[in-house]
């Protein structure tokens, strides 16, 4: 085990080399840059051995990594924004394919006008790709969550491909200390990647040929199978980690300071670590609050969700705004308590944008939700310069 | 070779689900001879997705993956990059493209995919048109033929892929036609042997495409060659060879046939017949192809 201080793409980069893929494709934007040049380095000093390939477009770096996953490979890739936007096409092409590529994401804004800072509104808006989603919180989260990932989109039950998502400069471009266990623990942890299908000329099969409704219908209804497989794999899966690596960082939610808590706020990637602190404070004023950190919005932790509501009325957040509805936190919250808890929801639009969301307003907002002075959903800090 | 000698075997099998008189299955049955069995081939939309046949069955012997569109090159790298850290050097990955794939939609992942060095070979079957969406117009439907997007005929002319693709200075590229399939046969051994990315044009005449009678495919790319509108040449380290009759018309030791020979065959070209012959379209057609010898001539005589 080391310490490395670094920043969450740079951290990002030294677990996607950890973790051996044999193919990564990749195109620069900004913030994920420093990502692509961090493997690049690696490329360089010999670290990674696999194949990096300079595509010239997002579009061409998930094809490329759909050609690869497709020929038996383990493969990474990363984007952020419009980048991921260009995906889109391909993000459904390789989850429908069942191929288990691993990309991180760094949320940010999407334009016009140009704006590198951070919110979750481009990969909230790949929801129904059959991606599966991860928010992480810290870089420590990041490195972590990128090893597990691998384990969990090429797991049999699941292959599927994975998203690992953080916040643009508040965690891609902040130094933290993460703690990088040896090589051996990864490789024992990932063992190797044996492809469920491949592209293979000693057993010729055609892939993705015309399908009809009935076919098509039943492939569907495999990668919902396959999701809900995942969310009863992530926690074991997160738990094993654990064991090597003495790192936990939650399952499908992070519960913080959630025993006997009246109120339960929900938020996702950063928010969600500014909220321990809110949390905290609020706690030391006598408030009954916990905090349930969302880190998989696919799978969604429906009952888990529930059961938190049985004991709390929720209050959440989101740095996301599904327009001319509401944020898509809230909306997902909402419809798995239907029908099955009369909890009290609040939603909250905040920090879209970039705008800065620290705990002190995160306190604000539970204070408004808690005081009974919110209609129940509304924009915070919209009058603000 | 001769046609008698090339390989009996047969990658793409017996009840496919190509219109009959398709160039596209007669193609790809002399590019499986010449490549073999040890071939990894992705396939973007276009008709061919159509041809492998419905799930859970194919017409293909090989391994087929297809892909989006505009992916078929990206795609390839892919396949291409993973196939070699595995060790699997000797396998050909061949990209295999409509031109709506390739001049149009998919012509940023091909010139990347070039210009990486890619180590496969991409075809591109050129029937001038969309066909598997019903017809439409491509960057490589001719001047005034009739599509579904241009009913009384295009009004701009085709674009000239081969010298968008020698402008990469790639290893090996090459046009040629399904109807010489000699021609087809050498160019595929040649594209086989030689690392790095390489790139093959088929004229692929599709019968209900440009409204010919199916038994006439052959005939329709033969006229094609010896009209000059389209032009048999290989380039190989940026030194272009033309081949065939297209040399004899290069070194003018033959006229090239008036493309009147090929256009009145087609219905694609009708409305430049009747209801009144339209000879200033037909003339702008023959002149277009004077000005594409002459270029020709000038480059590489």
């Amino acid at each position: 085990m080391t310490i490395m201080i670094d920043t969450g793409n740079y951290i990002a980069a030294k677990a996607a080399v950890m973790a051996k893929p044999d193919v990564v494709a990749a195109y620069p934007i900004t913030p994920q840059t420093t990502l692509v040049e961090g493997i690049a380095n690696y490329v360089g000093t010999g670290e990674f051995k696999g194949e990096y390939i300079c595509v010239e477009s997002e579009h061409s770096a998930m094809s490329a990594c759909i050609g690869a996953s497709a020929a038996g490979s383990r493969t990474f890739t990363g984007t952020s924004s419009h980048g991921l936007l260009l995906m889109h096409e391909m993000l459904h092409w390789a989850a429908l394919a069942r191929l288990p590529v691993v990309m991180c994401n760094i949320n940010r804004v999407i334009g016009p006008g140009w704006n590198i800072w951070t919110d979750e509104n481009d990969s909230i808006s790949q929801r129904d790709t059959g991606w599966i989603q991860f928010y992480c919180s810290s870089n420590q989260e990041i490195f972590d969550t990128i090893i597990q990932a691998f384990r969990l989109a090429e797991h049999k039950n699941v292959s599927l491909p994975v998203m690992v998502s953080y916040n643009a400069f508040i965690l891609s471009h902040t130094s933290m200390p993460v703690e990088i266990p040896k090589q051996q623990v990864i490789d024992d942890f990932l063992g190797k990647y044996e492809p469920l299908w491949k592209l293979d000329v000693d057993n010729p099969i055609t892939f993705g040929n015309i399908i009809g409704p009935a076919g098509y219908y039943k492939v569907r209804r495999a990668m919902q199978d396959a999701q809900e497989n995942a969310e009863k794999l992530i926690p074991q899966i997160a738990k094993e980690w654990k064991q090597k690596s003495g790192y936990y960082h939650g399952d499908l939610l992070e519960l913080y300071k959630c025993d006997d808590a009246e109120y339960i706020l929900l938020a996702m990637g950063a928010i969600g670590a500014e909220s321990k602190v809110a949390i905290d404070e609020m706690q030391k004023k006598g408030v009954k609050i916990g905090l349930a950190r969302v880190r998989t919005f696919r799978p969604f932790p429906k009952e888990e969700i529930v059961k938190l509501s049985r004991q709390a009325d929720l209050i959440v957040i989101d740095r996301n705004i599904s327009v001319g509805s509401e944020g898509a936190l809230f909306s997902e919250v909402k419809a798995a308590l239907y029908d099955k808890s009369d909890a009290k929801v609040y939603g909250f639009i905040a920090g879209l944008g970039g705008k800065d969301v620290p705990y002190y307003d995160v306190e604000i907002i539970c204070k408004k939700a808690i005081d009974g002075k919110t209609k129940g959903y509304e924009w915070y800090g919209l009058e603000e310069a | 070779m001769a046609i008698k000698d090339f390989p009996v075997e047969e990658c793409i099998l017996q009840g496919n689900a190509a219109c009959p008189g398709c160039p596209a299955t007669m193609a790809l049955r002399m590019v499986f001879k010449a490549l073999g069995k040890n071939t990894v081939m992705v396939v973007p939309a276009c008709c061919t997705a159509v041809i492998e046949s419905l799930y859970p069955h194919t017409s293909f012997d090989i391994p087929v993956m297809n892909i989006a569109f505009e992916a078929a090159a990206a795609g390839a790298s892919g396949v291409e990059a993973a196939l070699r850290m595995q060790g699997k050097k000797d396998t050909t990955v061949l990209a295999w493209a409509g031109d709506g794939g390739t001049y149009d939609i998919g012509i940023q992942a091909l010139s990347g995919a070039l210009e990486r060095g890619t180590n496969f070979i991409y075809i591109c079957y050129n029937n001038q048109i969309y066909s598997n969406t019903g017809i439409q117009r491509s960057g490589a439907t001719p001047y005034a033929a009739w599509t579904t997007t241009t009913v009384s005929g295009k009004t701009e002319f085709r674009k000239e892929m081969g010298d968008i693709i020698q402008a990469h200075h790639i290893p090996y590229s090459a046009q040629t036609c399904v109807s010489y399939p000699d021609d087809l046969y050498r160019k595929l051994k040649k594209a086989k042997s030689i690392k790095g990315p390489k790139y093959l044009e088929i004229m692929a005449p599709c019968p209900p495409g440009w409204r010919f009678s199916m038994e006439k495919t052959v005939e329709m790319g033969r006229m094609a060659v010896e009209t000059g509108a389209w032009a048999l040449y290989e380039c190989e380290n940026d030194v272009v060879t033309f081949n065939g009759k297209s040399k004899l018309i290069l070194e003018k030791k033959i006229e090239r046939k008036s493309i009147e020979e090929w256009i009145k065959y087609q219905g694609r070209f009708s409305h430049l017949f009747k209801p009144k012959k339209d000879t200033k379209r037909i003339q702008t057609l023959e002149d277009h192809i004077d000005q594409l010898w002459e270029r020709y001539r000038k480059c590489y005589l």
